[in-house]
C-alpha cells in the first residue's frame, strides 16, 4: 500500500473500507513537513518525557513510604476491611440497601459487569462513522454518567470511612514483655483495665500503653476521670493502688 | 569495535530489518506534543507502558526477597523495608507504580475512548486494551495479599466472599482462586504469589504485544 510517501509502516487507518469515506481521514501526507521521523529524533523526545516522569516518581516514593500493617491476624473480628483506592467504587456500591444482602448479585455482578461489558463492547455499541464527542451524544453520555459514578462512588466511600480508626486498627503493635508480678499490673488486672489495654498492654480496643510520654500525673487523671472514648469511673481502687498503676504504666519502656 | 561486531551478527543473520521495522515509521504532527502541545494526551498510552517496565523490574528485585509463605511473608516485607539498602524504595516504586499503573491506563483509556479511536478498524485493539485494563485491576487485587498484612488478608476476604457469591460457579471459582471452600491460608498466600508473579503477567505481556502489533499495523488513528 504505497499512498503518500510510499512509507510503508506509517498506516493511518489505511485499511480499505469499501470506500466509506468519513473513516479515512488525509494521509500524514497532506500535512508537508510536519511529520517527523520515529527513529531517532521522536524516540530522543519520548525518553526525555520518561525520565521527568521518573523522577516526579522517585520523589513520591522517597517521599511516601509504603504502608504497611501488623501481621495478619485472622483471629481479629473487629477488624474492618478496606481495598485499595481503585477498588473503592466497587466496595461502595455493595453498601446500598439494592445491591446488597437479597439483591448482592445486582451490586456484585450485574451492574459492574453491564458497565465493564459494555465498555469492552463499545465499538459494537457505537458503531456510526463519527468520531467527534458531540457527534455521538449517547456514548459520550453515558461514558460521563460512568466517570460521574465512579468518582461520586469512591468520594462516597472515602468520606465515610473513619481514616483515623482504620489507622490505629492496623498498626504494627511492639509487644514488651510486661512484669506481670508487678503491684501494679495486678492493679490493672483488678480494674479490668486490661480487657481493652491488652495483657502485655499491647493495646486492643483501647490504645496501647507502651512507652506513654504522659506523666504520672496524667496517667492517674485519665484512670480516673476517662479520655476520649474511654468513660470516667472506671477506676475504683484507693489512692495508693492509683499510684502503684501510674508508676507501673511508666515504667514500661518501648523496646527500641 | 561494536559496529564490527554488529556486522559481523548482521551477516551472518541479517538483523537489520528486524529492528528497522520497528525504527522506521514516521510520527505524524497530530500527535507530537512539539508541534501541538495539546497533543500530550497521546503520552498516557506510553506512560502506562513506561509504569509497566517499572513494574516489572521492581517485582523481580522484591522477589529476591520476598517468601511467599504465612510465616514469613510479612517477615520478609518488613525486613526489606527496614534493614535492606534501597529496599523501601524499591517496594515503594511498586506500591505506588501500581496506583499510577491505573491512573494512566485510565486516562488513556478516556482519550480513545473520547476520540472515538476504537472505531473501525480498531475495534479489536480497544478490546485487547480492556483485557488488558482488567488483567491490571487482577494484578492489582492479587498483589494486595501478599505482604499478609492485616489490610491483606481481610481486604481479600472480602474479595473471595464477592467472588463466592457468583452465581452456579461461585463455589468452585472460590476454592479455584482460594486454594480450599473456606480457609483464607496458605494455599491463598502461594495461590495468589503463582497468579500475581507467573499467570497474569505472560497474560499481560501476551495482550501487550498484540496491542503494539496492531497499532504498528494500522498506525495511529488520524486527528479528528
Amino acid at each position: 500500500m504505497h499512498r503518500g510517501k510510499g512509507m510503508k509502516f506509517v498506516g493511518d487507518s489505511r485499511i480499505p473500507i469499501n470506500g466509506r469515506k468519513p473513516n479515512i481521514p488525509k494521509d500524514y501526507s497532506e500535512y508537508p513537513g510536519k511529520t517527523e521521523a520515529f527513529y531517532p529524533d521522536f524516540l530522543l523526545k519520548e525518553w526525555m518525557v520518561g525520565a521527568v516522569f521518573l523522577a516526579g516518581f522517585l520523589c513520591l516514593t522517597a517521599a511516601e513510604a509504603p504502608p504497611l500493617e501488623r501481621i495478619a491476624d485472622p483471629t481479629d473480628t473487629t477488624y474492618i476491611p478496606m481495598p485499595d483506592w481503585y477498588f473503592l467504587f466497587l466496595y461502595q456500591l455493595l453498601k446500598y440497601t439494592f445491591t446488597s444482602g437479597p439483591y448482592n448479585i445486582l451490586g456484585a455482578m450485574v451492574i459492574p459487569g453491564l458497565a465493564f461489558g459494555s465498555l469492552l463492547l463499545a465499538p459494537f455499541l457505537d458503531r456510526g462513522p463519527e468520531r467527534r464527542p458531540f457527534k455521538r451524544p449517547l456514548a459520550t453520555g453515558f461514558m460521563l454518567l460512568g466517570i460521574a459514578a465512579v468518582f461520586y462512588l469512591t468520594w462516597q466511600a472515602a468520606a465515610h470511612h473513619d481514616w483515623e480508626a482504620a489507622k490505629r486498627q492496623g498498626e504494627i503493635k511492639e509487644v514488651v514483655e510486661v512484669d506481670k508480678e508487678d503491684p501494679g499490673y495486678k492493679v490493672m488486672e483488678a480494674n479490668g483495665c486490661l480487657g481493652c489495654h491488652g495483657g502485655n498492654l499491647e493495646g486492643l480496643t483501647g490504645p496501647q500503653l507502651v512507652g506513654t510520654e504522659k506523666t504520672a500525673d496524667e496517667i492517674k487523671d485519665i484512670a480516673v476521670n476517662g479520655f476520649g472514648d474511654m468513660p470516667p469511673g472506671l477506676f475504683k481502687g484507693t489512692d495508693e493502688e492509683l499510684q502503684q498503676l501510674a508508676d507501673f504504666i511508666k515504667s514500661i519502656e518501648a523496646d527500641k | 569495535m561494536l559496529n564490527k561486531v554488529y556486522d559481523w551478527i548482521d551477516e551472518r543473520l541479517d538483523i537489520t530489518p528486524l529492528w528497522r521495522d520497528i525504527a522506521d515509521h514516521e510520527v505524524p504532527e497530530h500527535v507530537n506534543p512539539a508541534h501541538h502541545f495539546s497533543a500530550f494526551v497521546y503520552c498516557f498510552g506510553g506512560l502506562t507502558f513506561f509504569v509497566v517496565v517499572i513494574q516489572i523490574l521492581s517485582g523481580m528485585f522484591l522477589t529476591m526477597y520476598y517468601v511467599p509463605d504465612i510465616e514469613r511473608a510479612w517477615e520478609s516485607v518488613y525486613y526489606l523495608q527496614n534493614q535492606v539498602a534501597f529496599g523501601q524504595i524499591v517496594r515503594g516504586m511498586h506500591h505506588w507504580g501500581a496506583s499510577i499503573v491505573i491512573v494512566m491506563m485510565f486516562l488513556h483509556t478516556l482519550r480513545v475512548f473520547f476520540q472515538g479511536a476504537y472505531k473501525k478498524p480498531r475495534e479489536l485493539n480497544w478490546i485487547v486494551g480492556v483485557l488488558i485494563f482488567f488483567v491490571m485491576l487482577g494484578l492489582g487485587l492479587t498483589g494486595y495479599l501478599l505482604p499478609w498484612d492485616m489490610k491483606a488478608l481481610f481486604a481479600t476476604k472480602v474479595t473471595l466472599d464477592i467472588v463466592q457469591s457468583t452465581p452456579l460457579i461461585g463455589d468452585v471459582l472460590k476454592t479455584l482462586i482460594a486454594g480450599d471452600e473456606y480457609i483464607t491460608g496458605a494455599q491463598t498466600l502461594t495461590r495468589f504469589f503463582a497468579i500475581h508473579v507467573f499467570f497474569l503477567p505472560a497474560v499481560l505481556l501476551g495482550l501487550i504485544g498484540a496491542h503494539f502489533l496492531m497499532i504498528r499495523k494500522q498506525g495511529i488513528s488520524g486527528p479528528l
